[in-house]
């Protein structure tokens, strides 16, 4: 049950998403966004950070990767496919996942823990937690700012208010229906703005990115059980 | 006046008369802008050099001091940390997004250049005043370039300063302090290495950005012209930093260099001079070979770019192939530019022509050490007398002016824009008395106080700069660290006005004294002079950035709840409030002679802290600095959203900032327990108050309540609501 973590030039949440998938019993290695090949891989992660220095446009470079070739073959064999951040982004970019992504209302980075609601439990990132289920998960990022395509996402998360109500006051960046995760029909590849690797620890803003991260490696397990 | 190529390169006659003699005959250009940049106040300390030596530098646990790159102490199990802090004063009054930017370079260059992961950023930060909209655009730019470059280079922001007083709308501070971590047997230092060693320049390109940053911009004050200057200022690029500094690591990992030095201020001047100086060689540097940004550039030109993201590594023959592999796979330029040589002399060879053959170390150890006159400013007296107004303002009036003050109010406008949680270590982040991070894979914890203070600073140097000493020190004590190692970064006006470099002396001195006492060595720092605007100087603002160690770290502290105790520990408040916020905010007066730190009330108070962190589970500490112990008190309950109630005895009780204090909150059943570890300690606790309700209430002959919520909103408003809409103006 491999995970490969992909990085780009620029990237820098790698290692954070390595450690934190591990210590939910994965196994991670790293892939360098010049591989063509993933094969051995259950899933991928894209992780958080400024591929390619996020120039042009973020994700805009990190789409011609050589090895968004092979996370394309991978999602469509059905495989685990998350996005985090600037994973998202790109994701988006890449076609994977509708919409896009712009600067956030209020032209400012953003970096603080945010509510969040579940919306969904069909994917592979929300699979273990219960709809309507508030968590606490930190925010880290200048282009959040959801734009859909021209269908309604799967929306499997959006920005609330502690009490799980939507509000405006309660959208940090400005995201169309507040939202804050999609994944595509069916649920398998998937991608959030927020930080879940952030929220695993005791010292953390909180733990509530466990059950997130355990919904994912739960699902990578499962591939890896149907293809046994 | 003639205006000749060394006065317009920022050189007096008399320099250009000791490069004459150096050399045996007049310079040619490109030599003349070598040691017009590495001769500049920036690079060569010439005003503070002669000054520097009274600091305490040595520690059994300092593996590397003043002198190198970056600071580097030896924290067990291992590891050792590596500290530097600069200043980008001048660029980023002229740029700000890109001086504040290009400032995070630097720093981090320093610190991966010694062998060590950047993992840590903190920023201190002065400007004018808020109602200002120049200074507003200003602090919104410079709050966006660190956030800009320090959130794509990878490395997280954990705290650090944010001052505001009339006396830097002309010229605001920008200083940066990193920290980094390395294991014991990777450390790097920046030195040439032998003769044959080559020289391979790595990442950006070199183009005409920064030229004479160090000369015409950092070591001159600023007149109504301050724009002409903005050629001067460096552009940066976190994408390229993020590629070297994995690239950097990547070759340290395999062993492949024998030194490395960053190109920051004097560029490919200063790294070839300085590591050929530090290893007692020569060294051949060819222009031809470097990759450009722009073609047909001179050689002065290229000699003196501060172009961004450059490192010059140091490689034995047999390793180059290796290197530019490395460098192939993280996508970042490489060219081998140079060879260490027998001998002294540093060659510079352009357009296959010899261009400069000078004495390497005569670059940086000949440069100019000058004793310039000294003398205490007359109008210090008519401070330390100034008569103080008899009436005073309510309690709460004071209160909610100190809160709302942008310097002491909310200040998440400005953290809130960095990241400060990557590498998932960051156990404290901005907004608290200091930071701290986790060691993964041991039990230690780093903490980080930066603390500077010009106000008080402008009433007393000494007393100002020991103040800074024992306030970052109490600092990183209450989140449970042990004090271990000080980088200094010195703010000051015009050094060639003798009041000036009495401030200076007198900061040192400070310094020196307090970090002896403290049993703390000084490991690196800068001076950064001629902050001056239209001949007016900023207060003498040092900076001192202090690094502690917490073995192990204390378990986090509880969330503040109802019925705790609020606890005052330390010696009693006099009635001394020079240099308060309360003078500024409240009387908008700045007088008095700050009270002088006590060391063994000090050492007591550090201590105290230190023991109560580790043993008293749930205790919540705080420090007492700025606006004293009733805003202290203050600042904990509303970040908490709960009410208490606090008592003072007086405006001094409430408001004064005589140093080694800190409140102690604990559940009311606990206080007995922290009372006895006091008296074993030999500090003096008082019980001020407790935590409960929905207002605080502000106990003296009568109580005024202030609802919390009222105090929350003035609070939250400090920045944020000065800052709506100035991206705007």
């Amino acid at each position: 049950m491999t995970v490969g973590i992909v990085a780009f030039p620029g990237t820098n949440c790698e290692h954070d998403v390595g450690y934190a998938l591990e210590s939910f019993g994965a196994t991670t290695v790293p892939v360098w966004h010049r591989e063509t090949s993933l094969d051995g891989l259950e899933a991928v992660v894209l992780p958080g950070g400024f591929a390619h220095g996020d120039y042009l446009r973020t994700g805009a470079i990190a789409r011609f990767s050589p090895v968004m070739a092979a996370v394309e073959k991978l999602a469509a064999e059905g495989r685990p496919v998350l996005g985090i951040c600037n994973g998202f982004q790109v994701l988006c970019e890449a076609g994977l996942l509708p919409g896009a992504l712009i600067a956030n209302r209020d032209l400012r980075f953003i970096c603080r823990p945010v509510q969040l609601r579940v919306e969904s439990t069909d994917s592979i990132l929300t699979r273990a937690a219960a709809v309507g289920q508030v968590l606490t998960i930190p925010l880290n990022s200048y282009e959040g700012n959801y734009v859909p395509g021209p269908d309604a996402p799967n929306t499997i998360l959006r920005y609330c208010e502690p009490d799980g109500s939507i509000t405006g006051r309660a959208n940090p960046n400005g995201s169309s229906g507040s939202v804050a995760g999609i994944a595509n029909q069916t649920g398998t590849i998937a991608g959030l703005m927020p930080h879940p690797e952030r929220a695993i620890e005791d010292f953390m803003a909180s733990t509530d990115g466990r059950v997130l991260l355990e919904s994912f490696v739960a699902s990578v397990e499962s591939v890896g059980v149907s293809r046994a | 006046m003639p205006e000749t190529l060394h006065r317009r390169l920022g050189m007096t006659d008399d320099e250009f008369q000791a490069v004459h003699q150096i050399l045996g005959r007049p310079p040619e250009d490109p030599e003349l802008a070598m040691y017009s940049v590495m001769w500049s106040e920036h690079c060569s300390y010439k005003s503070s050099r002669a000054h520097l030596g009274s600091l305490p530098t040595d520690a059994p646990w300092v593996v590397v001091g003043p002198g190198e790159n970056a600071g580097v102490v030896d924290i067990g199990d291992g590891w050792l940390a590596a500290l530097r802090i600069e200043s980008h004063n001048h660029p980023s009054f002229v740029e700000p997004y890109q001086g504040a930017a290009t400032g995070v370079g630097g720093i981090l260059r320093d610190i991966f250049t010694m062998g060590a992961r950047p993992v840590g950023l903190w920023n201190q930060i002065r400007f004018g005043d808020l109602a200002d909209p120049h200074t507003r655009y200003l602090f919104n730019g410079v709050v966006a370039g660190i956030a800009g470059y320090g959130n794509a280079v990878g490395v997280p922001t954990l705290g650090g300063e944010v001052e505001f007083d009339p006396v830097y709308a002309g010229n605001p501070l920008v200083n940066v302090m990193c920290l980094g971590i390395l294991r014991d047997d990777q450390l790097v230092l920046g030195t040439a290495g032998p003769p044959g060693t080559v020289a391979v320049l790595l990442g950006a390109s070199t183009g005409r950005d920064g030229i004479g940053g160090a000369s015409v911009l950092a070591s001159a004050g600023f007149d109504e012209d301050a724009g002409a200057k903005r050629p001067s200022v460096q552009v940066g690029d976190p994408f390229e930093e993020k590629k070297l500094i994995e690239a950097c690591l990547d070759l340290y990992e395999r062993r492949l260099v024998v030194g490395v030095q960053d190109l920051g201020a004097a560029g490919l001047t200063c790294a070839t001079s300085e590591p050929a100086a530090r290893a007692g060689v020569g060294m051949d540097l060819n222009l031809d070979a470097v990759h450009l940004r722009e073609a047909e550039m001179t050689a002065p030109e290229m000699l003196m770019s501060e172009s961004q993201e450059r490192m010059m590594a140091f490689v034995a023959p047999a390793q180059v192939d290796e290197v530019l592999e490395v460098a192939a796979k993280w996508e970042i330029e490489a060219s081998v530019v140079g060879t260490v040589a027998d001998g002294d002399r540093l060659r510079v060879y352009h357009n296959g022509a010899q261009v400069v053959d000078v004495p390497a170390a005569s670059l940086t150890d000949e440069a100019p050490i000058l004793r310039r006159p000294i003398a205490r400013p007359d109008w210090l007296k008519d401070l330390w007398n100034l008569a103080e107004p008899a009436a005073d303002v309510p309690f709460d009036v004071a209160l909610l002016a100190l809160l709302g003050d942008p310097a002491l109010g909310d200040r998440s406008w400005v953290y809130e824009q960095f990241d400060h949680m990557l590498f998932l270590n960051t156990v404290h982040g901005p907004g608290r008395d200091g930071s701290l991070i986790r060691v993964r894979g041991t039990d230690k914890g780093l903490a980080v106080s930066t603390d500077g203070n010009g106000r008080l600073c402008q009433l007393d140097p000494r007393r100002g700069a020991e103040r800074l000493v024992y306030e970052a020190a109490l600092n990183v004590a209450v989140l449970g660290a042990r004090p271990l190692a000080v980088v200094d970064n010195l703010n000051l006006g015009n050094p060639e006005k003798p009041e000036v470099m009495w401030q200076f002396t007198e900061t040192l001195a400070g310094l020196g004294a307090a970090c002896e006492t403290l049993g703390v060595p000084i490991v690196g720092g800068n001076v950064s002079f001629y902050n001056e605007t239209d001949g007016h100087d900023i207060f003498p603002t040092p900076v001192v950035g202090l690094l502690g160690l917490a073995e192990p770290i204390p378990v986090r502290p509880r969330q503040l709840e109802a019925g705790m105790a609020i606890l005052l520990i330390g010696p009693a408040q006099s009635d001394n409030l020079a240099g308060s916020a309360y003078q500024r905010v409240v009387r908008g007066t700045l007088g008095g002679r700050p009270t002088r730190i006590d060391a063994d009330e000090g050492g007591r108070s550090i201590e105290l802290a230190i023991r109560i962190a580790h043993v008293v589970p749930g205790a919540v500490l705080h420090d007492v600095s700025q606006g004293g112990a009733l805003i202290a008190a203050a600042e904990l309950l509303v970040a908490a959203g709960v009410g208490g109630q606090v008592e003072v005895d007086s405006v001094p009780g409430a408001f004064g900032e005589d140093p080694h204090r800190f409140l102690c909150l604990v559940p009311s059943d606990r206080a007995a327990e922290v009372g006895q570890l006091a008296r074993e300690e030999g500090c003096e606790v008082r019980d001020i108050g407790i935590t409960g309700g929905s207002d605080i209430s502000i106990v003296n002959q009568t109580t005024v309540e202030v609802p919390l919520a009222r105090i929350t909103a003035v609070w939250t408003d400090a920045i944020a609501a000065k800052m709506r809409g100035a991206l705007h103006e």
